[in-house]
């Protein structure tokens, strides 16, 4: 599965990195605490938050993440996305809440650590 | 936690300075500035504003009109709820003597709406300090919510929490190596009062100004955590 395919079935919105659509994911974490995120998310991995702070795109490309997909349309600032583009990071919104967005993903095949 | 009582255990513990840090309120503070008067002790106007990332941080102000200019920018960004007195507990107002003045009927609990950067910008502009409470805690704590220092947030220090210390919290954080890191004791009840302190060593009253010289270590004056 690659990022493409998730944009694609869910109806997600590209906010930033037209470019590295064709990355593979290699699984989901959801969290909006960063701290747990650098701990528990690794390179690959898509990323389901309502956490749209400047720092989630450092996080991100400090782990290498497939894509941030941001839930529930939340509305993302725009030094986030600017950052994003900068740094090609994928940046994503999703109109379905958390738990909907990741049930999605799950059913798309995406899985989380121990599953 | 009445006023007289806070000043009575701060003067007993060898405070010299303390700050009145509500959630997101300042409407205390004059009580106890003002029931501290003529005692060694100053009193600090401050807020402990929840950002809307969910990030705890401490505003210090040295006059009430400074603590009531900011309380006005704060009112306009808290959500519009009301208090659920029965599952938060009564948020009352007191005077100097903990006398009953009114009760506050907005939630003062969770985030407002102000943004972390946003929120540290407009205490300085005002002539506050601007510091992150507790930092490493996951909750409410800057680096538990964000994970890293926000390259564009400009803060005075960083708050450990009372079973930190600034050597412990560098081991954890390196990168906190710039920026001064004080310790707070987050007292919510009487006993928590000077369970940890920061030393200022000052060369006058303990005004902002002197209080930001002191945390930059410049014109002699310095701070440490004992």
């Amino acid at each position: 599965m690659i990022v493409r395919e998730a944009v694609q079935n869910l109806n997600l919105t590209i906010l930033a990195g037209t470019g590295p659509l064709d990355q593979e994911v290699t699984g989901g974490y959801a969290a909006d605490l960063l701290s747990c995120v650098m701990a528990g998310a690794a390179a690959g991995n898509l990323w389901i938050t309502l956490q749209t702070h400047l720092n989630v795109v450092a996080v991100a490309s400090l782990l290498g993440l497939a894509a941030v997909v941001v839930a529930e349309g939340a509305p993302v600032p725009p030094e986030t996305v600017e950052k994003a583009r900068e740094q090609g990071v994928v940046l994503l919104s999703s109109p379905l809440p958390v738990f909907e967005t990741v049930a999605a993903l799950v059913a798309l095949g995406i899985h989380g650590r121990g599953t | 936690m009445i006023p007289p009582l806070i000043v009575e255990t701060a003067l007993q513990r060898g405070l010299d300075l303390l700050a009145v840090t509500d959630h997101n309120a300042t409407g205390n503070a004059w009580a106890v500035m003002a029931a501290a008067q003529g005692t060694g002790l100053t009193v600090l106007p401050g807020m402990e504003l929840q950002t809307r990332e969910e990030v705890d941080l401490l505003c210090l102000f040295e006059t009430l009109a400074q603590a009531q200019a900011w309380q006005a920018q704060v009112d306009q960004a808290l959500w519009p709820l009301k208090n659920d007195a029965d599952h938060f507990g009564p948020q009352f107002l007191v005077d100097a003597a903990g006398d009953f003045v009114a009760e506050e009927e907005r939630l003062l609990q969770g985030p407002t709406r102000f943004g972390l950067a946003e929120a540290a910008r407009a205490v300085r502009a005002l002539g506050g300090l601007a510091i992150p409470a507790h930092i490493e805690r996951s909750h409410a704590g800057l680096l538990g919510v964000l994970g890293l220092w926000p390259p564009d947030l400009e803060a005075d220090a960083a708050e450990l929490s009372p079973n930190l210390r600034p050597r412990g919290a560098l081991a954890r954080y390196p990168f906190l190596a710039p920026i001064p890191l004080i310790t707070g004791s987050d007292a919510h009840m009487l006993d928590f009062i000077g369970q940890v302190v920061t030393v200022f060593v000052l060369a006058g009253p303990p005004t902002l100004a002197e209080l930001r010289l002191a945390l930059q270590g410049q014109a002699g004056r310095r701070f440490y955590v004992p």
